[in-house]
């Protein structure tokens, strides 16, 4: 089994990428050997209402259910609540808020009070650190990406937020990791898809250091060929159990917690 | 058969702590990923004592002497490009001929010089002299000037290749950060230049541009850095492509573009 808890449906405005559809994406799914994907509308990232994208994104999962929804959540928008609300009636396995794409302090008063409502909700909330290497992003792509210290802050601001952080490198991961207490860190899952392999063996370090247990298997497809994930598992030395934690159980302690 | 054009190695006078780890690490990931063959480069000091991309002479030395080393330690497995920095004219070519002469197959230029600039015409003319490629250090798209190097983008690396037809150079790392689709626009019409894949980036649609700028017969399989990478975008293109192209990309055009023989069933 395996899970992608880090995927998109739909274009990108910055530049043209194939393979955006729901069919491409179950079909990069078949290819690579991922049974389930947590799926957002990319699109609507970018818009001044994220949340306007997520009923497009509930009917499309509906209709594929080997992808699961992942509804984009704006906290600084009257109603944002009814947001949650209505994610949580539907069952999702997390819901999503990139503040820096929406322009808010990404550990101000809006996303503290959404952490608090994740966390009394026991929804787990998803955040990316980007999208894109810094290096190639369009001019007017000027978001910045995630600081580390939002992530801190925002996990010590509720005792009851699950975090997903995703597109995080070993530098990253390390800083909030060791930054935050083991209960506050217990409470954090990381995607692999920017962790590097050999020969710098960033993620084999990070699963001795860290421990297995805080990562789960993401691609960021189809902004990134899922091939790569599934190849730093493979470069790998795991046991069958460490690989299944990888894969997909710590994806159902997120989901359960 | 899998040739990896852009490969690198550290030795004991390097900042890292950790280098026979790393040499092990690519080593071992090779194996797993079925490489034949890694053609690597050595920077200097990688920064010890002498900036990476501005190594001195003395550190150039050492480095090209370790890869002089490592190739007959593993002569199944490395192969080697010697590095120069243009900007030390007549240590370049004295090191150009020794290494060689030695046994590497290849020059490495990093970013001490522009790629445009007149500095690396006596580089160049020495490549067409041993008839070996030139793999340079690629910026893609320099929108401006990056700390640590003199980084080249594809259009002054395409002056070059212009200026030196009967040379063929490699464009670094197009997966290695920055606008690809810049340096793909810029290649497209200059046939000296080769595009290696290699570098920690994968986006979706990379790879479909890569072969519709400059097709199968002008690509090279690489790494870099990020074993993972490479090998995912191998494992991609293996579903694009049927499998002779594929082995084009995988060795055929590198035992093409380096000295004959300088591969095992070449």
């Amino acid at each position: 089994m395996r899970i992608d808890v880090n995927a998109f449906l739909g274009a990108y405005p910055y530049r043209k990428v194939p393979g955006t559809s729901p069919e491409a994406v179950l079909a990069a799914m078949d290819r690579v050997g991922i049974d389930e994907a947590w799926v957002t509308h990319l699109p609507s990232l970018f818009w001044r209402a994220p949340a306007e994208g997520n009923d497009w994104l509930y009917a499309t999962t509906a209709a594929y259910p080997r992808l699961r929804p992942v509804p984009a959540v704006h906290p600084g928008l009257a109603g944002w609540e009814e947001v949650l609300s209505v994610a949580a009636t539907h069952g999702v396995p997390a819901v999503r808020c990139d503040p820096t794409f929406l322009g808010i302090h990404p550990a101000g008063e809006e996303m503290r009070v959404l952490v608090a409502a994740c966390g009394t909700a026991g929804l787990p909330l998803m955040l990316a650190v980007r999208l894109e290497d810094g290096r190639q992003r369009h001019p007017n792509d000027v978001a910045p990406e995630l600081p580390p210290a939002a992530v801190r802050a925002l996990i010590r601001s509720d005792t009851d937020v699950r975090l997903v952080v995703t597109h995080a490198d070993r530098g990253f991961i390390e800083e909030v990791h060791f930054g935050s207490t083991p209960d506050e860190s217990a409470r954090i899952w990381w995607d692999i898809c920017w962790i590097w392999g050999p020969p710098e063996d960033h993620l084999e370090t990070l699963v001795r250091t860290i421990g297995v247990q805080r990562f789960v298997f993401g691609t960021g497809m189809p902004l990134r060929i899922p091939e790569s994930s599934v190849a730093k598992l493979d470069l790998l030395e795991l046991t069958p159990e460490q690989r299944a934690a990888i894969e997909s159980e710590n994806v159902r302690a997120i989901t359960t917690a | 058969m899998l040739i990896d054009v852009h490969a690198h190695f550290f030795h004991d006078r390097t900042p890292r702590a950790d280098w026979r780890e790393r040499n092990t690490s690519r080593l071992r990931a090779g194996e797993r990923i079925g490489i034949t063959i890694h053609v690597a480069s050595i920077l200097g000091s990688w920064g010890r004592t002498s900036p990476t991309y501005f190594p001195s002479p003395d550190d150039i030395t050492h480095g090209n002497d370790t890869l002089l080393a490592l190739q007959p330690q593993h002569p199944d497995r490395i192969r080697g490009y010697v590095c120069v920095n243009p900007n030390f004219t007549h240590h370049a070519e004295a090191e150009i001929r020794r290494c060689l002469a030695a046994g590497l197959i290849g020059i490495k230029l990093a970013a001490s010089r522009r790629a445009d600039d007149r500095l690396l015409d006596p580089v160049c003319r020495l490549a067409r002299e041993y008839r070996v490629p030139v793999l340079h250090h690629v910026w893609q798209h320099r929108r401006r000037d990056w700390p640590g190097q003199e980084a080249s983008d594809a259009v002054e690396l395409c002056a070059l290749a212009r200026r030196h037809p009967d040379v063929r150079f490699i464009l670094a790392h197009i997966g290695g950060g920055g606008d690809w689709q810049h340096s793909l626009a810029a290649v497209r019409g200059v046939p000296n230049v080769f595009v290696d894949l290699s570098g920690s980036g994968v986006d979706g649609g990379m790879l479909e541009a890569c072969l519709a700028t400059v097709g199968v017969e002008r690509l090279l399989w690489g790494a870099d850095l990020t074993l993972d990478t490479g090998w995912a975008k191998l494992r991609y293109l293996a579903h694009l492509l049927g499998a002779e192209q594929l082995a084009a990309i995988q060795w055929k055009n590198a035992a093409r573009i380096f000295p004959s023989g300088a591969f095992p069933s070449d």
